[in-house]
């Protein structure tokens, strides 16, 4: 049952990344040449909205649906693999013009070349894996 | 029904992904996609190459079924609520049909320069594509997250990691397009 939870939120992003054109490499080669308000406004809204709901779920302690504690640990401290990975992601993210989410969107969309990308992705997951331990972190 | 074909605005999308953030925390998880590409190392065998993959993925296959349902909404709005086109700034459209000859903007989700099937016959293009998504793969896991996970999750709970990130995201981002592009397309 839980399963077709996470499966019915999936479809829902997967419409709204493709409808929010999110999901279109024209969007996001149109955002780093600052050419639109659009993707500033998803992100920026999602933030505004986001950063309210956040601290109204800590003031009021709302817990998850099985009454646990929600997943808002805060994040390790540290400023090189948050930089240093961060431009690296940029840079793939412009490059290829989708971010993992949009990836697999795109891919039930039909686009078969985003497959390459998809298996970048898989590999440069892998090969971060493997070369951890010599990266500052 | 013109709202089904016609795209939607920022101030409908962003709303919806904080519900998507959310829906995730309210059911005991976290908005993050990337994590699901360590979940599919891991499943596939990765843990034989490094510790970092060592961990009970089958645990985390609710990330694996976010990522089915992104692919079935991918395709159900693809085929039956969209026009399959972009339009965005005309100056911008402008400069990438003089500069880099991409003159689908408009027309396409995608570019067919670089997405279609053809263009997959010029070496170039695989690179992109391969060495773009070796980037993001990369990347997102070296610095903890992606777009989701960090602009997204961990700037709403106000984490300085996310926003490091996160201006890493746009330093990378702006660079490669401002000062790469020129150099390979």
């Amino acid at each position: 049952m839980k399963y077709i939870t996470y499966l019915v939120i999936g479809i829902f992003f997967g419409i709204l990344m493709f409808k929010s054109e999110a999901a279109s490499w024209f969007r996001i080669y149109e955002m780093f040449q600052f050419g639109s308000f659009h993707m500033y406004g998803i992100i920026g809204s999602a933030l505004a909205l986001g950063v309210i709901g956040v601290q109204i779920i800590k003031r009021k302690n709302i817990k998850t649906t099985d009454g646990s504690e929600m997943s808002l640990k805060p994040k390790s401290k540290g400023v090189a693999r948050y930089l240093i990975g961060g431009i690296i992601f940029g840079l793939g993210w412009a490059l290829a013009g989708a971010c993992p989410g949009p990836m697999y969107v795109l891919a039930g969309a039909g686009y078969g070349s985003i497959l390459i990308v998809i298996f970048g992705a898989l590999a440069g997951t892998f090969l971060y894996g493997v070369v951890k331990r010599f990266l500052p972190h | 029904m013109n709202w089904i074909y016609e795209p939607w605005q920022w101030y409908v999308a962003g709303p919806l992904i904080a519900l998507i953030m959310f829906l995730l925390l309210i059911v005991g998880k976290q908005f993050g996609m990337s994590s699901s590409l360590r979940t599919t190392c891991a499943a596939i065998g990765a843990g034989n190459a490094s510790g970092f993959f060592k961990f009970d993925w089958k645990a985390e296959r609710w990330n694996l079924m976010v990522v089915v349902g992104a692919i079935i909404g991918g395709f159900i709005a693809s085929n039956f609520m969209s026009e399959n086109t972009v339009e965005i700034n005309p100056e911008v459209a402008q400069q990438l049909a003089d500069d880099y000859n991409i003159q689908s903007a408009g027309e396409h989700y995608l570019p067919p320069e670089l997405f279609s099937l053809e263009a997959l016959s010029d070496p170039l293009i695989i690179a992109v594509l391969l060495i773009g998504g070796l980037l993001v793969g990369f990347g997102a896991r070296y610095a903890g997250g992606c777009t989701s996970g960090h602009a997204i999750s961990g700037l709403s709970n106000l984490q300085l990691p996310s926003l490091i990130a996160v201006v890493g995201f746009f330093i990378g981002g702006l660079v490669m397009v401002h000062f790469i592009y020129p150099l390979i397309f």
